[in-house]
């Protein structure tokens, strides 16, 4: 079973936020599926190297030339509050 | 012509024919989902004006300037960026978002003179196998109203189910096209990873998702797959497809040996699946195919090991999510990080949550080999088995889902009861394979897919071999008839 306060560690490293009924559940299905994927544990897999891609692909170069892209008014248009095209946030903690 | 053609071959053959005008054919299918989607919930956003905007274009052009596909319409699954145009994942966290861009394959399709009908609906960031994790409503499957579609792309196999649209494209992490067009009865084919590029398909986990179409038939499949196939300099994994897809016309199995992966025989799989699995292996062999049970017992890993690398990778991607660039903000934050905490806690939904808080936990210091490296090493395992039963057989067979439809509620309470729904397509996306699911009957009223495997860019001879099992089968993939209201 997952420690309560495991999962509001785990929960601030996400930037997520539990009453305490959500915690409660967090904690029981966290610690349900964690059982359920340590059954990994059970196989022997020393000399297996480990997979991050399926299809293997390597040194993907393109031709370091400029082209058109979004401008800054395009590219901060979904802001929730930007300024002369700067997004603007609430202060730093 | 009042008709709805069912396929996008067929609308095609009517545009070409000039029985039909694009302006015609766009009305014929905005109707129909007016119609009925109150019913099935298929949709989050119909664009009508904007479909009659490029359907009028087409129409204005002289019919021999036309391209092949000119005037087709199409419906998209919301996590594909279409410039200007609302895309939300199903995710509150990004109402009203509108991508400053397109998605490569949505640019293609553009360029194709293809119409677009709308965003369709789907689990919250494609974490799901049945629609019900969607921020804004559930879809229904059309065979049953109570029940769901399957997911995360139940929209589009529901639209296409349904003949609100003849074809879709959805996005495939662990099942999430082939899963769904089984539960609707449809065809989902998820490509080779890489054949397709992912550039502007907002990301789940990203060594894994790949875009696919969903057809009524499997000569749609082949020729919506050509037309978003290809390497694009915007995704480097991309790789595109060694030669151009051809319409399927292959109408025997001769010479083909084909594997039944008996690990997904279990007792998990449902009798009357089992039933329809089995005529299917006959159908094979009448068609002059071999069939031979297989075994690849890493395989049944494959869940545990995906529920690693999957959350792993969602984390890491869904961490852009935090109010200050797009989507949705919590108001009134008093300093960044309440902001961050508030934004994310009040945009996501409860299984994005807890995909969130796996992939952290099994990342987090002190965990990570246990998890994440033991999961990537699995991960090798599942290639190597795959590529030792390609050494014998040409493909690989199993039923899409172990279960028919199941009914909407059934599964939300137990996430590991909802995470089995993808027991048997799991491991093609570890494996980077590409796998399709055809219609091959049906149990209590309700349909069965069959699932094929190929090895990696055997694309041409999975359509083929499953065009011609398409033909013998002759499943009834006429849209279910709709009840209108509820």
């Amino acid at each position: 079973m997952i420690r309560r306060e495991e999962v509001e560690h785990i929960a601030r490293l996400a930037r997520l936020t539990f009453d305490e009924a959500e915690l409660g559940r967090f904690q029981h299905d966290l610690s349900q599926i964690i059982d359920y994927v340590q059954t990994l544990a059970e196989l022997d897999l020393t000399g297996l190297a480990p997979t991050a891609h399926a299809v293997e692909v390597k040194n993907v170069l393109r031709a370091d030339e400029p082209r058109p892209c979004l401008s800054q008014k395009e590219a901060t248009a979904n802001g929730p509050l930007v300024e002369e095209g700067q997004f603007v946030v609430p202060r730093i903690g | 012509m009042d008709a709805l053609p069912l396929t996008a071959n067929g609308c095609r053959d009517l545009l070409a024919a000039g029985e039909v005008s694009a302006t015609e054919l766009a009305t014929l299918y905005l109707d129909r989902i007016e119609s009925v989607d109150d019913a099935v919930g298929s949709f989050l956003l119909v664009d009508r004006k904007g479909a009659l905007a490029q359907a009028a274009a087409v129409d204005a052009k002289p019919a021999g300037e036309r391209l092949p596909w000119e005037g087709v319409p199409i419906a998209l699954k919301d996590l594909l960026c279409v410039k200007g145009l609302e895309t939300t994942c199903a995710s509150r966290i990004l109402k009203g978002y509108r991508p400053p861009y397109d998605a490569t394959v949505v640019a293609k399709l553009r360029a194709a003179g293809l119409v677009f009908l709308g965003k369709l609906n789907m689990d919250e960031f494609a974490m799901g196998s049945s629609t019900e994790n969607s921020g804004y409503h559930v879809t229904r499957n059309p065979w049953d109203l109570e029940r769901v579609p399957g997911g995360s792309s139940g929209g589009s196999a529901a639209c296409v189910a349904a003949a609100e649209a003849p074809w879709t494209l959805g996005s495939d992490t662990g099942g999430s096209i082939r899963q769904p067009a089984a539960l609707c009865g449809v065809v989902g084919l998820k490509p080779t990873y890489g054949a397709v590029s992912r550039y502007g398909l907002i990301a789940f986990a990203s060594s894994l998702d790949q875009i696919g179409p969903l057809t009524r038939d499997v000569r749609d499949s082949a020729a919506l797959l050509s037309l978003i196939a290809g390497r694009d300099p915007m995704d480097s994994t991309s790789l595109g497809l060694p030669a151009p897809i051809s319409l399927p016309d292959r109408t025997d199995l001769a010479g083909l040996r084909f594997g039944i992966i008996g690990e997904y025989l279990g007792e998990s799989c449902e009798p009357g699946v089992r039933e329809v699995f089995d005529h299917a292996v006959a159908a094979i062999h009448a068609l002059g195919g071999v069939c031979e049970e297989v075994s690849l017992p890493s395989v049944e890993k494959g869940l545990a090991a995906y529920y690693i690398i999957a959350p792993a990778e969602a984390s890491s991607n869904l961490a852009r999510f935090d109010g200050a660039r797009y989507g949705r903000r919590a108001a009134d934050a008093d300093d960044l990080l309440e902001m961050y905490n508030r934004t994310r806690s009040e945009g996501f939904g409860e299984e994005v949550k807890r995909r969130i808080m796996i992939g952290t936990y099994v990342l987090s210091a002190g965990y990570y080999d246990a998890y994440y490296g033991q999961a990537q090493r699995t991960r090798t395992l599942i290639i190597d088995d795959f590529r030792r039963a390609f050494e014998n057989v040409d493909f690989l067979i199993s039923p899409t889902s172990p279960t028919v439809a199941f009914k909407i509620g059934e599964r939300t309470e137990d996430p590991l009861s909802m995470y089995l729904s993808d027991l048997c397509t799991i491991p093609v996306n570890l494996a980077g394979l590409p796998g399709i699911s055809i219609p091959a009957g049906h149990s209590g009223g309700l349909p069965v897919g069959l699932q094929i495997i190929g090895p990696h860019f055997s694309e041409q001879g999975l359509l083929d071999a499953s065009y011609a099992l398409e033909q013998r089968l002759a499943v009834r993939t006429s849209p279910p008839p709709v009840e209108v209201t509820r």
